[in-house]
């Protein structure tokens, strides 16, 4: 099976990668437009000649049956979380209720146009609003803008509003700390603020070093930038201790909310002394994650942050003859302005609105006890057997609602490598884990489970990697050259980055 | 509650026993008592389904949404029709439902639409480059921003006031964060004023930024205005409105550097502003510093065509502080719906749609500004959108009623003075093509009375000439009390 030449080719592989351009054949269309019902002047007439396209963009020429048959077609080599586990870490891939698909198709939402007068969309403005509040709710702090794009422009917003709000005090600090487990987009926003990064080590048991962090605080510092629970999935416990040591030095603290699924209803990032948290509406509030966005990432805020949030800010107000009026309030002096156009992505607050309505205070509170149930069960069944031989989890207690196994052992022993693991996993029919990441464990596999697959799905997981380092034990290179079963295997990445070919040719 | 969690409590019990366990709060053990809540969320308990779907509908019935009133409102984001195949397909679980492509060997189906998105944008730039999608508009101009500094080293930025205020905005946010200055240079006649651009271009511009059509809908000289930028060594970036490649001359051929811009009108629907998606094209030269996910043709082991997510080193999960960007996500469902929507126009109907456009927006433009009352605000070609000055206050004009404290609906144009106090008096009209003749003459009659000031003595005129009751819109406006 290891030799590649002699697999017999599925019916998936046999059909080759064929793009919609290269089915285009002359004269062949889709579209039917309305007509004009004006006057045909010539379009020269109406814009000079020097201005307009001389020949037209080379799309495609389809008939709207070879549009449906090709991306259906296409669609199928697709994993995807509503036919298999995914357990992502990191990426909260939880199911995503249909309902919230049919509320946010609705005329009434969708076929909304952003500048519409607040007066006319009132229904929008107050969605919003309600949403500001639950996430407050949730967050523990008092004020919440929903504007930023996805997590990781709520991390920019968050640095800039920290710009802004030490600006405020005429104080110019240089430095933001991270976590050397914080994901990747944590460094990458702090250089995009003009901050420079300073990397806070972490301690045996998966927390912040609190000797590095002491000695790493100064006036110079920003802000510290955490996620806790962590990339690890372990709860620094010494959050009040780091948030009074940060405070007292006139710093501010962030919360990456990529892990809130963990904790939701238990703690508040409020409650911990942080100041500006992210949250990711495709994460831990059922927006599903389309294959790479949209999502939504609004940021929760503490008074002293409040003044510079981005602007418009929708708020309820009165108004007379009115019995609640909601608007779209732009009177913000101090506010770093804006981060996006219009008031953000609207039909993602409707789907993750829905989403709080049908779980409740209750129901998002026992997703977060279900989420650390499940991990804590996978984890336990990870540490049975040949994984728990050669896949030892990296900190080894209780976690929160995901967990980190190294594949050092693994590979030392067996001669796989996480990335081998990972690949036959997906002939079993599995999306792997998260790998190579947080980057301080060797061979990292991070697994996060979710709420919403059942104990079966788990144990078939564990199954499925018991087997794998089974058979890697007889003949590693099956994992080697795996996988075998997927619509391609193993694509050259290399050569896709030394010479580029990024569109159809012509 | 519903029923999203599987665990049954034989299931929790089974679990627990598993991991050593008495209660599921031993595993929030770890959590100390002093940050915990200790208390129930103050939401509300959950509902059903049926319940939900209730009051997320009645809200969503206080909202004057396009399929009740002809809208006119453009300023960058359109009420083109969607094919009924953009949805059918968007809304597969296999598009809908997984994560960014980490595992290209199971996420060909994305990638190759990546692919045929960046091909398409590609096509309509005019640019041999182009990512798989930004978040949106404006803040793509950040990226451009961003990417301008670094291939310069300059820190200027000027930008035409034709750019839409919240692409300016946006940019003057983010300038704070990348140490950037922000200039900006008027408009007069609707145009960018070339001798005040040529005097803001210094040796520390980075970058020039001009829209097309500017923000008042007018067809800027691109080739004219860029060279002031690109003499001077800074990059030309240019913001366009996609629906109007159809026609114009693509930024590519007018030597630009990078062209980016929202990408709503493409296959996407209002949402009230988002999701959509930006896009963003750019020179061969400046492909390693693209910002966003980009996906790329290779072969697998067998030798199969077969896509991946490529030139990755420029990203935050590898470069961390060294990327050239902090995105990670391309909206990859949005540029899906994109694709599909170019690909229903086709290379015909596209064009097709960029002259209907024009022409009915040449119409529309012709009978308002043949009304009392109202002048066109300048004079420039334009292809969908154009901008109208009224007598009357434009607040009073668009409330259709003659109490200000009546809560009737407001005509919907784009009113121009929050953006531009210069142009208080004045608003923007946008056509697509879901915006007939008879809707255009509706809003004329509409126009026509705002200016009468919404009084009882206006009526419309049959073809006879004799009075007849004019039909205001039946806004739901269950909100109101």
């Amino acid at each position: 099976m290891s030799e590649a030449g002699t697999l017999t080719e599925t019916p998936q592989q046999a059909d080759r990668a064929v793009t919609i351009f290269e089915k285009s054949v002359p004269g062949r269309r889709a579209v039917q437009l309305p007509p004009a019902e004006v006057e045909s002047t010539p379009l020269d007439q109406l814009i000079p000649s020097h201005l307009l396209r001389e020949t037209p963009a080379e799309l495609p020429e389809v008939s709207e049956p070879d549009i449906i048959r090709h991306y259906n077609r296409i669609s199928r080599r697709n994993f995807d979380l509503d036919t298999g586990f995914y357990p992502l870490g990191s990426c909260t891939m939880k199911y995503n209720p249909r309902l919230n698909e049919r509320v946010a198709a609705l005329p009434g939402h969708a076929r909304l146009h952003p500048a519409t007068h607040p007066a006319d969309a009132q229904g929008a403005l107050e969605l919003m609003y309600l949403l500001q509040e639950s996430l407050s709710e949730i967050c523990g702090l008092p004020t919440v803008s929903l504007q930023p794009s996805a997590g990781s422009q709520g991390e920019l917003a968050g640095l800039l509003l920290t710009r802004a709000y030490h600006a405020d005090k005429g104080r110019n600090p240089t430095k933001v700390l991270t976590p050397d487990t914080a994901h990747g987009t944590n460094p990458a926003s702090v250089t995009m603020a003009g901050y420079e990064v300073v990397k806070v080590a972490t301690n045996e048991s998966g927390g912040v070093d609190m000797d590095d962090l002491r000695s790493k605080i100064s006036e110079d510092v920003a802000c510290l930038m955490l996620t806790n629970p962590n990339t690890l999935g372990v709860f620094d416990e010494n959050i009040a201790e780091m948030a009074s040591l940060v405070h007292e030095a006139g710093g501010l603290l962030y919360y990456d909310g990529a892990n809130l699924n963990a904790i939701m209803g238990q703690a508040r990032p409020g409650d911990m002394g942080f100041d500006i948290v992210h949250v990711n509406l495709h994460k831990s509030f059922s927006q599903p994650h389309g294959g790479g966005g949209p999502g939504a990432g609004p940021i929760a805020v503490s008074d002293r942050v409040e003044p510079f949030i981005p602007r418009p800010q929708v708020i309820k107000t009165e108004r007379e003859g009115w019995d609640a009026y909601f608007d779209l309030d732009y009177d913000r002096p101090k506010s770093v302005g804006r981060m996006r156009g219009f008031q953000g992505n609207f039909g993602v607050f409707v789907r993750s609105y829905a989403y709080i309505l049908s779980l409740g205070g209750d129901g998002l509170a026992e997703a977060s006890r279900l989420a650390v149930l499940n991990a804590n069960y996978l984890k336990t069944r990870m540490a049975e057997g040949r994984a728990g031989k050669y896949l030892p989890v990296a900190f080894d207690r209780h976690c929160m609602h995901e967990f980190v196994l190294s594949g050092a052992p693994m590979k030392k022993e067996l001669g796989i490598k996480t990335l081998d693991l990972a690949k036959r996993l997906l002939d079993f029919g599995f999306h792997p884990p998260t790998v190579y990441f947080p980057l301080l464990v060797d061979e990292a596999l991070m697994v996060e489970p979710v709420e919403t697959e059942a104990k079966e799905h788990l144990d078939e997981f564990a199954d499925a990697i018991e087997k794998i380092l089974e058979e890697a034990e007889s003949d590693p290179g099956i994992a080697q050259n795996a996988p075998y079963t997927t619509p391609v295997r193993r694509l050259d990445e290399v050569g896709a980055t030394r010479r580029p070919v990024i569109r159809q040719p012509r | 509650m519903a029923g999203y969690t599987p665990a049954t409590s034989e299931d929790q019990a089974a679990m627990m026993a598993a991991i050593g366990i008495e209660s599921i709060d031993e595993l929030f053990a770890q959590i100390p008592d002093a940050v915990k809540l200790g208390r129930p969320l103050d939401l509300e308990d959950g509902l059903s389904e049926s319940e939900v779907y209730k009051r997320l509908q009645t809200l969503s019935s206080w909202n004057l949404n396009t399929e009740e009133v002809p809208s006119f409102l453009g300023a960058g984001m359109y009420d083109h029709y969607v094919p009924a195949i953009v949805d059918a397909i968007t809304s597969r679980s296999e598009f809908l439902t997984p994560y960014t492509p980490y595992q290209p060997e199971v996420s060909q189906g994305g990638l190759q639409v990546m692919f045929e998105f960046q091909t398409a944008m590609s096509e309509l730039t005019g640019l041999p480059v182009s990512n798989a999608g930004l978040y949106e508009g404006p803040s793509a101009a950040a990226s451009a921003a961003y990417l301008a500094m670094a291939a310069t080293g300059r820190k200027g930025l000027v930008a035409s006031r034709g750019l839409h205020p919240h692409s300016r905005e946006t940019l003057a946010t983010h300038a704070v964060g990348f140490g950037a200055t922000l200039t900006e240079v008027p408009l007069a006649d609707g145009l960018t004023e070339a001798k005040a651009l040529e005097a803001a271009i210094g040796d520390d511009t980075a970058a020039l930024f001009l829209q097309n059509p500017n923000f008042l809908g007018s067809v800027e000289d691109i080739a004219a205005l860029g060279e002031y930028a690109t003499s001077k060594g800074a990059l030309l970036i240019v913001q366009v409105d996609p629906m109007t490649l159809s026609i114009l001359k693509p930024p590519g051929e007018c030597g630009a550097d990078i062209a980016y811009g929202e990408g709503q009108p493409l296959g996407n629907r209002l949402d009230f502003g988002g999701p959509s998606f930006g896009f963003f094209c750019a020179k061969q030269e400046h492909i390693r510093r693209m910002p966003g996910r980009i996906a790329g043709e290779t072969t697998d082991l067998d030798g199969r065509r077969g896509f991946v997510l490529t030139l990755q080193t420029r990203e935050q999960h590898i470069r961390r502080e060294k990327a050239t960007s902090n995105i990670c996500t391309a909206q990859a469902l949005n540029a899906l719906g994109a694709m599909v929507h170019l690909a229903w126009l086709g290379k015909q109907g596209f064009v097709e749609l960029g002259e209907l456009l024009a022409r009915r927006t040449d119409f529309a433009r012709g009978q308002i500004a043949s009304l009392d009352g109202f002048e066109l605000l300048h004079e420039a070609p334009v292809v969908r959108e154009f901008a109208v000055r009224s007598r009357r206050p434009v607040e009073e004009l668009l409330h259709m009623a003659p109490d200000p404290g009546d809560s009737a609906p407001h005509l919907p144009v784009y009113p121009l003075g929050r953006d531009y106090p210069e142009y208080e008096d004045s608003f923007l009209v946008a056509i697509t093509e879901n915006r007939s003749v008879e809707d255009i003459e509706w809003l004329v009659h509409m126009l026509e009375h705002g200016q009468a000031g919404w009084g009882e003595h206006i009526h419309d005129h049959d073809e006879d000439g004799n009075p007849v009751e004019t039909e205001l819109v039946e806004a739901s406006q269950g909100a109101r009390s």
